[in-house]
């Protein structure tokens, strides 16, 4: 039985995972915006089969108050076992070019603010010898494009600072996974209009669960976006600035 | 964006909502309503085969798919309305509970199963699904939320149950599980000769909980109707293995010429003289049982690009041998057919307005799209017609308006509360829009 802290619970991918761990009887402690959502979620949960579920409402953006939440959750939990980062948003990338603000909010919300929670997470599980920090970042971060590369550079950041994680935390046999999740279907990105390379929740929430138990550095999910990847982060930058992706 | 259900035809233009929260389901349909035209159906699934989950804009309630609350004591379970049969199963199954009325998939949600008041192998015994549903929450057009039972608003719950998503939008519902000993079926498979000979193992056997008949609907002559009639009931040794997951996909849309009458009628020959131990009891899984079909991921693509239409009608008691042989005659001489054809033994009817079943036979078919099965399917409703049948609106997807009104005698009660609750202004699918709701 593990415990768990989930933040950012209310997203797609990070309900489907809660799911998964609940069937498993887990403790699970969730954080996120919404609360009204969150007590769906926690009835939800503790129906199919979650040891306890516990809850707080969180902002990504009030940075003074993570330090706190962290703290109850784990007071909450006792420990943790795994720690799920979830939370982020799909900012609007013309918006972004012409504005700094909404620029900065977008690196606010999906990278510095992930970077200020894992600061509070790291030392209790340095400490205890074990478990994952797990963060869903996305295959937008691995090469920037002109459609997207505000949210690409804000999870390239946190990709960046995982990969130094990783190996700061090894010695303390703390495994720190990147999950690269592909097109998502999603509220995040209900807008858009869906193609056969899109994936479901749940589909992401099963690879994210096997690569934590197989204690997986990096985690392409589904994998075929592995090698679609490879193959745009191989093309030769003079032919990528010409193409309008 | 381009939107089809299970039987991928028709397509429609659609625009899609997926709310994930009553909040927000609400913000859609203030929204529809400021839009004049705005013309909008609830979807679960997408498991209903024709046009009753399509519309200018749908609204899909996949995102609203939580537990709610279960009693351990009374077995009622209440959850939201886009949790799937699957979830509810995947999760009681192995704690000892089933749902009291399972369809023949176990992919659709509950919002889906309640629209279309599904039914399923025990309807002889426990009626449709609705029936073991004690209330529900429904969101008028207006984006108020009424608590719907059998004694609140009970014209309003009798209009939902069945109703095709035309009162509103089902958000949760509580409905009654049944407590199992064991996740297997005790099977006894009966091999009948003729349709006649289906019938009478039909009547022999209404004290079985389960019963449905696998029919060879390619034969010809004096063989016309034979079946596999497949007995069942729930073992009872207490051993609850986890249900396997589903192992074949079909990727992509095959070549529908792949499906003729010859590669049907071999298949259809060859499953009929399966060996069996005839009435011998056969222990299988649960899904097994009930979804053989949930095995083959999106078989609905075998029949091609174009996709198929799924015939089901029923047909009361007196006239039920002779109208059935009557359609498979057609049927045969036509040269269609399909592989699966069901025939099932109905109780009687319920008091929601729309529901299908009524005492009598069923009779389920799949047809490949093409040119001449309209023309066809319109010569089997004069039939069904005839001997005081129906067809059920959850496969339909182009019977004629005064076929509908005629077979369904309290179509006018339904289009009146449809207007008294202002679901007019809204809820409209393209069936509802065909059939004159």
């Amino acid at each position: 039985m593990n415990s768990i802290l989930i933040i950012g619970a209310n997203s797609a991918i990070a309900r489907a995972t809660a799911r998964l761990y609940a069937q498993q009887k887990d403790s699970l402690y969730l954080l996120a915006r919404d609360t009204e959502q969150l007590a769906l979620q926690k009835a939800d949960l503790i129906i199919r089969g979650a040891n306890s579920v516990e809850f707080a409402p969180f902002d990504a953006n009030d940075f003074a108050n993570h330090e706190a939440l962290v703290a109850t959750a784990l007071e909450t939990l006792g420990h943790f076992d795994i720690v799920l980062v979830s939370h982020g948003s799909l900012p609007d990338q013309a918006l972004c070019e012409s504005n700094f603000d909404a620029a900065l909010e977008a690196f606010n919300v999906n990278a510095l603010s992930v970077i200020s929670l894992l600061n509070f997470v790291i030392k209790p599980m340095q400490e205890r010898r074990k478990g994952c920090i797990a963060v869903v970042t996305s295959v937008a971060g691995d090469r920037g494009r002109q459609s997207n590369y505000i949210y690409g550079a804000a999870k390239a950041m946190v990709s960046t600072y995982l990969q130094g994680l990783r190996g700061r935390l090894f010695p303390y046999n703390v495994n720190v996974m990147d999950i690269k999740p592909g097109f998502v279907d999603s509220p995040m990105t209900a807008h858009l209009s869906k193609g056969p390379l899109w994936a479901q929740p749940e589909k992401i929430a099963q690879h994210i669960v096997s690569g934590i138990e197989k204690k997986r550095a990096t985690v392409y999910a589904p994998s075929f976006w592995r090698l679609i990847m490879f193959v745009v982060r191989s093309v030769p930058e003079v032919i990528f600035k010409r193409m309008k992706l | 964006m381009k939107m089809h259900s299970w039987g991928r035809y028709p397509t429609c233009d659609s625009t899609l909502e997926t709310p994930s929260s009553q909040g927000n389901c609400a913000r859609n349909l203030r929204e529809q309503r400021a839009t004049n035209s705005g013309k909008l159906i609830a979807r679960g699934m997408g498991r209903s085969y024709g046009d009753s989950a399509l519309s200018a804009t749908v609204l899909a309630t996949k995102n609203m798919d939580q537990f709610i609350a279960f009693d351990e004591r009374s077995g009622l379970l209440s959850c939201a309305a886009g949790l799937t049969l699957d979830a509810i199963l995947q999760v009681f199954m192995p704690r000892g509970w089933f749902l009291a009325v399972v369809p023949g998939t176990r992919y659709v949600s509950v919002g889906g199963a309640i629209a279309s008041d599904v039914h399923g192998k025990n309807h002889h015994v426990e009626g449709t699904f609705c029936e073991h549903v004690s209330a529900l929450k429904l969101m008028l057009a207006s984006g108020q939320i009424l608590n719907c039972s059998r004694t609140e608003h009970a014209a309003l719950f009798h209009a939902t149950c069945a109703g095709m998503g035309l009162t509103g939008i089902v958000l949760e519902a509580t409905l009654r599980l049944r407590r199992i000993h064991s996740s297997t079926i005790e099977q006894r498979t009966i091999r009948t000769k003729n349709l006649q000979e289906a019938f009478e193992k039909f009547e022999e056997n209404l004290h079985c909980t389960y019963s449905v008949a696998w029919l060879d609907c390619l034969a010809k002559g004096s063989s016309v109707g034979r079946s596999l009639l497949f007995l069942g009931e729930h073992a009872t040794d207490e051993i609850f293995s986890a249900p396997r997951k589903r192992v074949l996909k079909v990727p992509f849309s095959s070549p529908a010429f792949l499906l003729n009458r010859y590669s049907m009628g071999l298949f259809n020959s060859a499953y009929f003289h399966r060996p069996i131990a005839a009435n011998q009891v056969q222990r299988i899984e649960a899904f097994q049982y009930f979804f053989p079909l949930d095995n083959i991921h999106h078989w609905n693509r075998l029949y091609g690009r174009k996709g198929f239409l799924q015939y089901q009608c029923v047909i009361p008691d007196e006239g039920a041998l002779q109208g059935i042989r009557k359609i498979l005659d057609m049927v045969s001489t036509a040269g269609k057919g399909s592989f699966l054809s069901v025939l099932k033994k109905f109780g009687p009817a319920n008091a929601n307005l729309l529901s299908f079943p009524m005492q009598g036979y069923t009779l389920a078919m799949d047809f490949k799209f093409e040119i001449d099965t309209l023309p066809l399917l319109d010569e089997l409703d004069r039939v069904v017609a005839d001997h005081g049948g129906r067809l059920y609106l959850a496969k339909d997807a182009r019977m004629a308006a005064s076929f509908f009104q005629t077979s369904y005698p309290r179509w006018e009660e339904m289009r009146e509360l449809r207007r008294e609750s202002g679901a007019d202004s809204l809820f409209h699918s393209l069936q509802s829009q065909r059939l004159g709701l």
